[in-house]
């Protein structure tokens, strides 16, 4: 079976960074791939390289089998490209915009109309449909976007960091959305600074940071090298945080970090539910006063620290 | 594999769309996104009217301009150089669209890359057609009249907007050069120079001496008098200096020399992306 996507060795520098250094990517069929990494890490560039909009200094890069390179327009012809920004025109209602895109795919006007109203529905657009985008909220617009990489019926998409700067609401529509297309048989690759949002929708997670890829595997197997959740404590008594601490590592847990500025403890949990329990009652028997106890998932940042061994955004900052 | 490539060549009997039929798509929506923003034609309208008004009636009163009445020496030359002010428009509008990835997503599809420059470019000098137009209207209202033939009135019209077509692509280079809305604004500064420092207005020998030098080599000039030659008639030679046809066919050199450097330049910049 042919990969979606099959990149190797990739490698694309600018004036001063690299910003893809031998870059390794082996995306199946069925499914969605996330790329994950920090500001920088490569992914937009990697993105752009796939969607034939730069060239390569070396590697080679296939979509479906076809060479990015030297076959552009059947790579094209595959593939619809979202970006980080809603590339949509504001001065033309939604279903223009979508009839737009659909008639540069090469479909005639009858054609165009059908597939703007397909889209148009698959997304929950129908009732702002001839409004100008100017009047949609940031989360429509965003979700035209998605709409206007659908309407050439892509066999690949690609989803540049779709939910970035969206409200909590508009970010599960969109992923509701991207689920949905999943379904239907379109494979997805897609970008993020987020690892819930890696965990919620792909299948198989590639890790990158300058420019390689430096883990990849299913969200369950990451996790797993990273400890499985985090349990978080907040509490206003600056003088008991360490009393916490300890007594959160007592739990087995392994080391808890202390955050002083903003007054939160962490500590890594294999298992679920029991751990948060146990971390209850034990902060309860050492008569802490806390503010807010939660399970979550690891952060981007607390994965980079696990695998790397430092921290992905005093990276970032640095550069 | 080669069965799913079999069915892509099945399915997709044309792998790119014509370059016709998606120029003319992208030109449809830049066009739109110009005409659905009524406050940005009123403005322009206004202020270009305002500055012609002001010309005409103000500094007009002082301005010498030879034999000819001042209105007759000054709208060809507001005409002319109206091109520039209208392209500054068209340099934003070009890098607003690569600030927004409006340029990512037409490059990522199956389209002739070329289109998408051709489209931009006819949106905007059909923008820049209209804007002509309308000024002309306002000048005979105040009194502009042709001297010579209306063929020859309707060749000067004509030649405004060929000039247009060249600078169009300039600009259009300039605005992928620049990549944000702002710095290509900052970039259409260039303008002033180019139609101040121009016959446009006031007679180049009333100019200082160093300015005379610039005034009389740069394009301008020569666009501006060919479109002046041929609407002053048989009074040309004898205001200008030479018939119009010296003036056109020097004003036609200039065109073709900005074509010949912006088209590459834009197309370059276009495919590196």
């Amino acid at each position: 079976m042919t990969a979606t996507i099959e990149a190797r060795a990739l490698e694309k520098r600018y004036r001063k960074s690299r910003a893809l250094d031998g870059l390794e990517l082996v995306a199946e069929p069925g499914g969605v791939t996330a790329v994950l990494g920090p500001n920088g890490a490569g992914k937009t560039t990697f993105v752009r390289a796939v969607a034939t909009l730069l060239r390569l200094d070396s590697g080679t890069l296939r979509v479906f089998g076809h060479d990015v390179g030297r076959e552009p327009e059947r790579v094209r012809r595959l593939l619809g490209l979202a970006g980080q920004f809603a590339a949509v025109e504001p001065a033309m209602s939604g279903r223009e915009n979508l009839e737009l895109v659909a008639r540069l795919y090469g479909q005639d006007r009858r054609t165009a109309r059908a597939s703007a109203q397909r889209v148009l529905e698959q997304l929950g657009l129908v009732e702002p449909a001839d409004r100008l985008v100017r009047t949609y909220s940031g989360g429509m617009r965003r979700r035209l976007d998605l709409g206007a990489s659908l309407v050439g019926q892509p066999r690949l998409l690609l989803l540049d960091e779709p939910t970035t700067g969206l409200d909590p609401r508009s970010r599960i529509e969109l992923w509701d959305a991207i689920r949905a297309l999943v379904e239907t048989g379109t494979d997805v690759l897609l970008t993020t600074q987020y690892l819930d949002e890696a965990d919620q929708l792909a299948g198989r997670i590639v890790i990158i940071d300058h420019g390689r890829t430096i883990a990849e595997g299913t969200p369950a197997e990451l996790k797993c090298r990273v400890g499985g959740h985090v349990i978080e404590v907040h509490t206003q008594r600056r003088d008991q945080l360490a009393t916490i601490a300890e007594t959160l590592a007592r739990l087995d847990h392994g080391e808890a970090q202390i955050d002083e500025a903003t007054r939160r403890v962490t500590v890594g949990a294999d298992s679920a539910g029991d751990g948060l329990g146990a971390a209850v009652s034990a902060l309860d028997a050492a008569g802490v006063e806390i503010d807010d106890i939660a399970l979550r998932q690891p952060t981007l940042d607390e994965v980079f620290l696990a695998l790397t061994g430092r921290s992905a955004t005093d990276e970032a900052a640095a550069a | 594999m080669t069965t799913i490539a079999h069915d892509l060549d099945r399915r997709n009997e044309r792998i790119t769309t014509g370059l016709v039929a998606s120029t003319l798509t992208i030109t449809r929506r830049a066009a739109l996104r110009y005409l659905r923003t009524p406050q940005l034609i009123v403005m322009a309208t206004v202020q270009m009217s305002l500055f012609f008004l002001i010309y005409r009636y103000m500094f007009g009163g002082a301005i010498q301009a030879g034999s000819v009445p001042y209105v007759d020496y000054l709208v060809p030359g507001f005409i002319a150089t109206g091109v520039l002010f209208s392209g500054i428009g068209a340099a934003v509008a070009t890098a607003e669209d690569v600030e927004q990835g409006f340029v990512d997503r037409l490059r990522s599809l199956p389209i002739p890359r070329s289109s998408v420059l051709a489209a931009r470019v006819l949106a905007d000098t059909a923008i820049l057609a209209l804007a002509a137009a309308v000024t002309v209207a306002i000048a005979f209202a105040v009194g502009f009249r042709l001297h010579g033939s209306l063929l020859d009135g309707l060749a000067a019209f004509g030649l405004v907007i060929v000039f247009g077509f060249a600078f169009e692509w300039l600009f259009v280079t300039m605005g992928l050069f620049a990549g944000t809305g702002q710095a290509a604004q900052g970039m259409g500064m260039i303008v002033f120079p180019l139609a101040f420092v121009s016959s446009a207005y006031v007679t180049v020998a009333s100019m200082p001496g160093w300015l005379q030098v610039f005034a009389k080599h740069q394009p301008l000039t020569d666009m501006v008098d060919a479109v002046r030659g041929l609407t002053l008639g048989t009074r040309a030679r004898v205001e200008l200096g030479h018939p119009s046809s010296y003036y056109v066919a020097r004003s036609l050199v200039w065109t073709a020399a900005i074509l010949a450097v912006a088209v590459p330049l834009a197309v370059a910049r276009y495919r590196r992306g």
